[in-house]
């Protein structure tokens, strides 16, 4: 009884960070955006700077008519946004914020997190050819080749930290983490961070969506509910993206002072705001420099990273 | 055995959470939204014009040569997650170091011959 307890605590706390942090960062990106650009951002909802507006949204999304056009293949466009949405959920439950305090310990969590992550693109892909509409389907084929292009570097990265931990389990890698990794795990930490804003087709990787050529992508046919769905989704992304970045290159809950979880929220926090910083300072990436910065940049950097994991741990052991 | 597919209990009821929130948050937004469709309003969006032609256009697929290298080298880095874990394990060390070199040549050769045929660069 005590463990179906423990678990189901364990399970609550999750789907309220999944609820929770999503809409943080959200707003977060309002106000920091606002700031960069000279502007003060939503400010009337809630009284104090407009900290209610993404409730408001919600709400008002909540409340709008659900059009689904005649064109479209109704049953893969009404599962898309949950093919989207649903992955981050589940990642979610092998990230360690603290020592123990973790949904639960797979002894293969970094290969599960991969592979799980990589559902997620399928919504978009998913939302793109069941939409009817031909700039849907040009975004879906750009979240395609770019899901492709970018996931290598990804696990190639990703791979380096297991071998520099000698584990796969998340916990595992952030109890054997020590501070020198930090510039040992340089080259990999940023190429994990620059696949993974592709993946998430986050600006300057935002081709898939790019509204100034093809309105808006995948999404481009969604309304309602349904939108929103896709929205938490991309945020619900950056805080799982941020978070696997703090336990694989940062050294999650690692830090002097302050408990453990304060640390990993701050370290979320700081790459969150990367994210906001990097999509307010570059302007988009063509389709085809962003082939070519993953193939001919990415991939090798993360070769390079995997030969000095290798040789500097069989070096010192 | 029995706890090493325990664990995994965990993950299937997080998604059937998640599947939960899915039909949760649609069923309340068929509780409290109107629904009045009319053939203009479900056409098909392209900029406020009506549509030319067929939803699903014939456009020039560019990024097929990309699928191929996704294809060949995810095989590859799957292999790379076992490996890893047991890569300087006493004993192994130099041998598997050197195995790890001949992988990323394979790999960096690929690449390279992807780049000399110019697939990486559009015309």
């Amino acid at each position: 009884m005590a463990e179906v307890l423990d678990v189901a605590v364990r399970l609550v706390a999750i789907v309220a960070v999944f609820l929770v942090l999503p809409l943080v960062a959200g707003q977060m990106e309002h106000k920091a955006m606002a700031h960069m650009q000279s502007r003060l951002g939503p400010m009337y909802a809630g009284g104090f700077h407009g900290w209610a507006q993404l409730i408001a949204d919600g709400v008002k999304f909540a409340q709008k008519e659900d059009v689904i056009p005649a064109a479209a293949d109704r049953r893969v466009f009404g599962l898309a946004p949950a093919v989207a949405l649903v992955p981050y959920l589940v990642v979610m439950v092998v990230i360690p914020i603290g020592p123990g305090l973790v949904g639960v310990d797979l002894d293969a969590g970094l290969f599960f997190v991969l592979a799980v992550m990589g559902v997620g693109v399928l919504g978009s892909i998913m939302a793109g050819w069941s939409s009817g509409n031909k700039y849907s389907l040009m975004g879906g084929m750009r979240s395609a080749a770019q899901l492709m292009s970018y996931e290598l570097p990804l696990v190639l990265a990703a791979s380096s930290v297991a071998m520099a931990a000698g584990t796969l389990s998340l916990p595992g890698i952030v109890e054997a983490w020590q501070w020198w990794w930090l510039p040992w795990q340089a080259i990999g930490g940023v190429v994990f961070f620059m696949a993974g804003l592709a993946e998430l087709r986050r600006p300057p990787f935002d081709m898939p969506i790019a509204e100034s050529e093809i309105i808006m992508g995948p999404m481009t046919e969604y309304t309602g509910i349904r939108f929103a769905l896709f929205m938490l989704a991309e945020y619900a992304g950056i805080i799982v993206l941020s978070a696997l970045t703090s336990v694989l290159f940062l050294g999650g809950w690692h830090g002097p002072l302050l408990p453990g979880p304060v640390w990993m929220l701050i370290k979320v926090f700081a790459l969150v705001f990367v994210v906001i910083w990097v999509r307010v300072s570059y302007p988009r990436l063509r389709e085809d420099q962003l082939q070519k910065l993953a193939w001919a940049g990415l991939v090798p950097l993360a070769l390079v990273q995997l030969a000095l994991t290798g040789v500097v741990k069989v070096l010192t052991v | 055995m029995d706890e090493y597919f325990g664990s995994y209990a965990v993950v299937v009821v997080l998604f059937a959470i998640g599947v939960v929130i899915f039909a949760g948050a649609l069923f309340a937004n068929r509780m409290l939204r109107p629904n009045r469709p009319t053939p203009d309003k479900l056409t098909t969006y392209e900029c406020g014009v009506d549509p030319v032609g067929d939803g699903w256009a014939q456009s020039q697929v560019r990024y097929y040569v990309f699928t191929y290298l996704y294809v060949v080298f995810a095989v590859d880095a799957v292999f790379l997650f076992p490996w890893s874990t047991i890569f300087d394990a006493p004993g192994f060390g130099m041998t598997t170091l050197v195995e790890m070199f001949v992988f990323l040549g394979f790999i960096a050769l690929g690449i390279l011959y992807a780049w000399r045929k110019r697939v990486l660069a559009w015309t």
